[in-house]
This record gives structure tokens, C-alpha cells and sequence, in this order.
């Protein structure tokens, strides 16, 4: 269970690193986000919120049938847009207002 | 590596900035205004059960129902090993804790006329995505309340045989050695996991139910400092759907899901509705070929399946994920399910601390809440928020107390044992992994873990016993390179220590009251002798375990 870190993408903030409840993340020296023991991950995606560019994913570990789908989740006002992007390239958005409650 | 250390000195520390170490730091503050300081393990922002989220309150008292009712649902859930005085008192709270959690900032689902929306006959709909932010934001609102992250507390400072003075930690960045003097401390750091070997012992092994940050920190640190505990034999196993090991209660409850095994039967019926049976029917079900069992969920509408992607999205992304990569979305394929490996929660059954009435332990100054605290099951989150604040403002009553006294021996003592850890040159031969790998399968294949369909005996818990402290020898000799693998060290010593207080509780309670929670072969059934409370304290290294008998909800229990 992990999460993945596109280093390109980080712009060095560190919030992902001050949050994450396992203190798995850190900074390296060229100011990248970097997961430590991704296998010590909850996959609680507090990191995936935090991060303001999008730049880490969840994804499932292949040893609980994860089939390589990437998930991020972007901020608008109170909007949470969860994108996934297949392996093929396709992608797949659902988007939670967090002023609605859930239904069930 | 050297230790400096540094001293601060509060009216209140709480350990752990979960929910209810949070809640109880703004409880403490309107009690007496006095200064409070929360020591927290990673940040509190996102720390705790919580961090990813939650979907509803499952503990409200709704329209027609009365907090006596809760009490018996949850007695009846726990068959009768609860106290009542801590059901009923948590009971009375848990609207107010909602409408509080509302004020500042939850969304909350409301009907038509302006009433919280119902699930079930003892839940509200929220979402709860962004709970622990909330939480933290109002903690940091107040400048009275000082937040210490990334700090790892690994022992209580007692004044005296039986009086807390406070707690011992480490920096996680820095080698700073913390001595938090306090006239009240509260324990809130939460149940344990990793005892056990999880579902899944690969990449994914720390995609479990509970957090596997919660280590039972504060449960080890309570029993070397010689507290009372109760009924840690009533482990707590979630039903959970298979791989994601994410909740099936908004599946069950929220579209009407029902258990079902491989040939589309539905089998709840035969085995009862407790917490306990629906996972045991599981069990059965399997265990007798009839597997796997799944949650039905085929047949509901596109609407009702974006709702759930949406209602996973605020409390267990992976399920989302999953459904939305493999095309296997609910209204196209029933959902699998399957048992966790067993945990120590307070919130869910009724292990912990023994506390009074007013959520003190059998130490005087030192207070539990939350998931460490024992006797009070089905707390939930409105429940451990009450707790919280039924702890904090007790401890109130020790805000005119000097602070007692510390031993700089003692705190000169710690302060070279973790020395010797982070710089004896001889590292053991076993890693910290290697030996927490080990402690998993001894709890696994002997003391009732998921290979053996949770059942143990008191052969196979005597091999446990004995096995667990060889791996604490063991323990003892390991070396830590850097200060977060000192947290590790640490963290697997608590899971040991724990570990046989479970494996004690489990041998001491000669009856099966609860199916999968406590299964003993050796005794099949439930026994009226054992209508009493199981509890141990340590003495001399040893837990000496012994019974109580039954509390009822009309009187005020005191030590």
C-alpha cells in the first residue's frame, strides 16, 4: 500500500512531510519529498490532500490486486476533484463537495 | 548521538493528539483556563484514527431513543461486559459532542426540517473528511494550549508509588530528551495494532483497519508503571471488505447490503447481529466451504454507486480506487469481505484502562480517554470526544496542586538508555522487522490471530507466552541508527509488553463470552461464572491477573 512521489512535479514544500501520520516522508537535500519504507504506509492519503501541485498519488500494491491505477485529488473552493489515470492512459474523475454530507 | 534535555512544566499533558486528546485539551481549558500541553507522536493535524477521514457518527442518541438505550445496545453487543456507569455517563454526551463538532465546522446531513439526517437507529451522516484539521485548527486557535509534534513518549514520571507526575519523550528530528512535568496527565494514544499478523505481509502489510501508528504506546507504558487494565482478552475484529480492508458498515447500513456467502445465501440470520457474530458467520461460513462471502451489492442504482465512490472517497480512498481501476463497481459485483487480524481498541470493545467513573486510572493523577480506555465499548467518535471531556474536566480538580516531584536520577537513567541504543556498537543479530515479523506469526499461529480462525487454547497460549519473551530478550539488545528507528525499537517493545497482557487475559478468562474476539477451543462456551471483569496489573514483571465484579450505570465507581 503506497503512495507515489512524482519528483518533478514537487515543488519542495515539505507539508506532506510534516503530515503524515507514520513520519514516512522526508526532504531531500535538493528539496524533493521522498517516501522512506513505502511499505510502512496506511495509504490515509493525508499527503495526497496536502499536496498543493498534485504531485502524489495512491496507488494499490499489486500484492492486494492493485492493477497500476494512480489516484491524486485536486482542491477548488470546497470541491475535492479525485482523479485516477488507468495504466492505459485513460483517466476517471469523481468530485466531492465537502459542504454535502454522505448519503449512506 | 547525546540527549539534551529540556523541561516544561504544564497544569495538563496530554499525550497523543488524536480525537480525544484534542478535544479534551479545549474541554481542560474552559474547565479552569490552566495551561495544557498535547505530545504527539507524528502531527496533529492528521494523526490518529482519524487521519483519513470518517463518513458518519455512529454514536448518536436519535429522535425516540434514549441514552439507557445506547448503554444496553452496547451491553448487549459486548454480551454484558461493560460499565454500565461509563456507557451511561459517555451516553448523555455524545449529542451535545455532535453539535459542538458541528460549531466548528462539520458537515453535518440535515432532513427536511432542519434535523440531523438518520442511518440506522444510531447514526448521523457527516462528512468527515477533513474531521482531524478541524480538530487541530481549534486546538491551535488557543494560545494556551502549547503542541509538541514529532515527539515519541515512552515512559510516565511517577512521584511516588502511585502518582503520575508526568512523561518522558524523545525528538523524532532532534536528540532532545522532553521531561513533561504535569499535575494531570491524560492518556490518549490511542489502541494498538501490528500485534498481529495482518491481512496482507507483503508491500501492502500496512493496509490494515486500525492505524498502524497506534502501537499501544501509552497501554505498555501504563502497565510497567503498574495501572489496572481490563478485558484486553476482548480483542476487536473488524469485518472488512477484502484487499482494502475498508469499512462495510455504509455498505450494510447505507444501501441495505446483506451478508452473503458464495451460493448467494444470506447467512447473518443463522449466526446472529452482535459485532462479534456477523464477523464469526464469516468465519463459519468459510471455514465450512461455503466461501467467500461477500456483501450483496449488485442490483443498486448508478446513483446510489456514485454515492458510494463519493462516501469512500471522505473515509477509505483505496476502496474508490479499487472499484473505479477494476471496472468492479458495486452495482456490477458483490463485495468481498473478509476478518482483520484482531486489535486492542477501547473504542470499539471494552479494553483498556480501568478507570473510574470519571476516567481516571488506578494511578492518582493519570486519566484515560479514547481508544486506551477500557470498559466503555461503541464510543465512536462523539464517544471518545465525551470522554475527553468528562477526563478533562476532573483533572481540572488538580490544578491547585504543586506539581509533584521528579527523580533526576531516574530521568538521568532514561536518558543513558537511550544512549546505549542509538550508540552500542554490538547490534543484535535480529533486525526490529525481522523480530516484529516474528512476534506477528508467534500472535498469529498461537494466541487466536486469522490462520487459525482467531481460536487459541490455553496449550497454545502458553506456547505464545513463552515465545513472546524470548523475542522480548531479544528486544533488548537491538540498536537504532537513527532516532526514527529508535521510535521503532521502541514501538516493538510496547507491542511485546502488550502482547502478553493479551496472551494473560486470554489464558484468565475460561469460557468463549465472545466469538473470534475471544475463541478458546478448550472452553467452547459462555459460562455464567465468567459474568465478572478480567483485569491484571503488573507486579514485579509479571501480570498478575485477577476478576471484579460487574458494574451497573447507577452508581459513581470509585478506586
Amino acid at each position: 500500500m503506497s503512495i507515489e512521489i512524482h519528483a518533478k512535479k514537487c515543488i519542495g514544500c515539505g507539508k506532506c512531510a510534516a503530515v503524515c501520520p507514520g513520519s514516512l516522508i522526508a526532504m531531500t537535500k535538493e528539496k524533493k519529498a521522498q517516501i522512506r519504507r513505502p511499505e510502512r504506509c496506511w495509504a490515509c492519503v493525508s499527503c495526497v490532500k496536502e499536496c498543493p501541485v498534485q504531485a502524489i498519488a495512491l496507488f494499490l500494491g499489486e500484492d492486494m490486486g492493485g492493477l497500476g491505477g494512480k489516484m491524486v485529488v485536486r482542491r477548488e473552493g470546497t470541491l475535492l476533484r479525485w482523479t485516477v489515470r488507468l495504466p492505459d492512459g485513460s483517466e476517471k474523475t469523481v468530485t466531492v463537495n465537502s459542504r454535502d454530507a454522505n448519503k449512506y | 548521538m547525546g540527549f539534551q534535555i529540556k523541561t516544561k512544566c504544564v497544569d495538563f499533558l496530554i499525550l497523543g493528539g488524536g480525537t480525544a486528546g484534542c478535544w479534551a485539551a479545549m474541554a481542560f481549558r474552559k474547565a479552569c483556563g490552566g495551561s495544557v500541553l498535547i505530545a504527539e507522536k507524528a502531527n496533529i493535524r492528521r494523526s490518529g484514527c482519524l487521519a483519513a477521514g470518517v463518513n458518519a457518527l455512529n454514536a448518536y442518541i436519535v429522535p425516540g431513543k434514549t441514552p439507557q438505550d445506547y448503554v444496553a445496545y452496547a451491553r448487549k453487543d459486548a454480551e454484558g461486559i461493560v460499565r454500565g456507569d461509563l456507557l451511561l455517563s459517555m451516553a448523555k454526551g455524545l449529542n451535545s459532542a455532535a453539535q459542538e463538532l458541528e460549531k466548528l465546522g462539520l458537515t453535518i446531513l440535515k432532513d427536511e426540517n432542519g434535523q440531523y439526517a438518520v442511518r440506522g437507529t444510531r447514526n448521523i451522516k457527516i462528512n468527515g473528511e477533513n474531521i482531524k484539521p478541524l480538530l487541530a485548527d481549534a486546538v491551535a486557535a488557543d494560545a494556551g494550549i502549547t503542541i509538541l509534534n514529532r515527539v515519541n513518549v515512552f515512559s510516565y514520571l511517577k512521584a511516588g508509588e502511585n502518582r503520575i507526575a508526568g512523561a518522558l519523550a524523545f525528538g523524532i528530528d532532534e536528540p532532545v530528551l522532553y521531561v513533561l512535568r504535569a499535575k494531570a496527565v491524560l492518556c490518549a494514544t490511542g489502541g494498538a495494532a501490528g500485534l498481529y499478523k495482518p491481512n496482507h505481509s507483503g508491500f501492502s502489510q500496512h493496509k490494515m483497519w486500525y492505524p498502524p501508528f497506534n502501537t499501544g504506546a501509552g497501554l505498555a507504558m501504563g502497565m510497567l508503571a503498574g495501572a489496572e487494565m481490563t478485558t484486553l482478552e476482548m480483542r476487536f475484529i473488524a469485518l472488512r471488505c477484502r484487499d482494502t480492508i475498508a469499512p462495510t458498515g455504509t455498505l450494510a447500513q447505507g444501501v441495505g447490503a446483506r451478508q452473503i456467502n458464495a451460493a448467494g445465501e444470506v447467512y447473518e440470520s443463522k449466526y446472529g447481529l452482535t459485532t462479534s457474530q456477523r464477523l464469526y458467520g464469516t468465519v463459519m461460513e468459510t471455514a465450512q466451504g461455503r466461501g467467500p462471502c461477500f456483501l450483496r451489492t449488485t442490483g443498486i442504482s448508478a446513483q446510489q454507486e456514485e454515492e458510494l465512490f463519493k462516501a469512500y472517497l471522505n473515509m477509505a480512498p483505496s476502496q474508490t480506487l479499487r472499484w473505479l481501476e477494476s471496472g468492479k463497481t458495486p452495482c456490477v459485483a458483490d463485495v468481498p469481505i473478509a476478518g482483520t487480524e484482531p486489535y486492542i481498541v477501547g473504542g470499539h470493545t471494552a479494553s483498556g484502562y480501568w478507570v473510574n467513573t470519571h476516567r481516571e486510572t488506578t494511578l492518582r493523577g493519570l486519566f484515560a480517554a479514547g481508544d486506551v480506555a477500557g470498559g466503555c465499548p461503541q464510543k465512536y467518535v462523539t464517544g471518545v470526544l465525551v470522554e475527553g471531556e468528562i477526563a478533562a474536566k476532573a483533572a481540572a480538580s488538580y490544578c491547585n496542586e504543586p506539581f509533584p516531584d521528579v527523580s533526576a536520577q531516574e530521568i538521568q537513567d532514561w536518558k543513558n538508555k537511550l544512549e546505549v541504543i542509538l550508540n552500542h556498537s554490538n547490534p543484535a543479530d535480529a533486525s526490529t522487522d525481522e523480530l516484529e515479523a516474528q512476534m506477528q506469526t508467534v500472535m498469529d499461529e498461537y494466541a487466536g490471530g486469522i490462520s487459525t480462525d482467531y481460536a487459541c487454547s490455553a496449550q497454545s497460549l502458553a506456547a505464545a507466552d513463552k515465545k513472546i519473551a524470548e523475542l522480548q530478550t531479544q528486544a533488548g539488545d537491538l540498536h537504532a541508527a537513527d532516532l526514527q528507528e529508535l521510535v521503532y525499537v521502541w514501538e516493538l517493545r510496547e507491542r511485546l509488553t502488550l502482547c502478553r497482557a493479551v496472551i494473560a487475559h486470554l489464558a484468565a478468562r475460561k469460557e468463549t463470552r465472545w466469538h473470534c474476539f475471544a475463541e478458546r477451543t478448550d472452553f467452547p462456551d459462555r459460562s455464567a461464572d465468567w459474568n465478572v471483569y478480567v483485569n491484571s496489573r503488573m507486579e514485579n514483571g509479571e501480570f498478575r491477573v485477577f476478576t471484579r465484579p460487574l458494574v451497573g450505570e447507577e452508581i459513581c465507581y470509585e478506586h
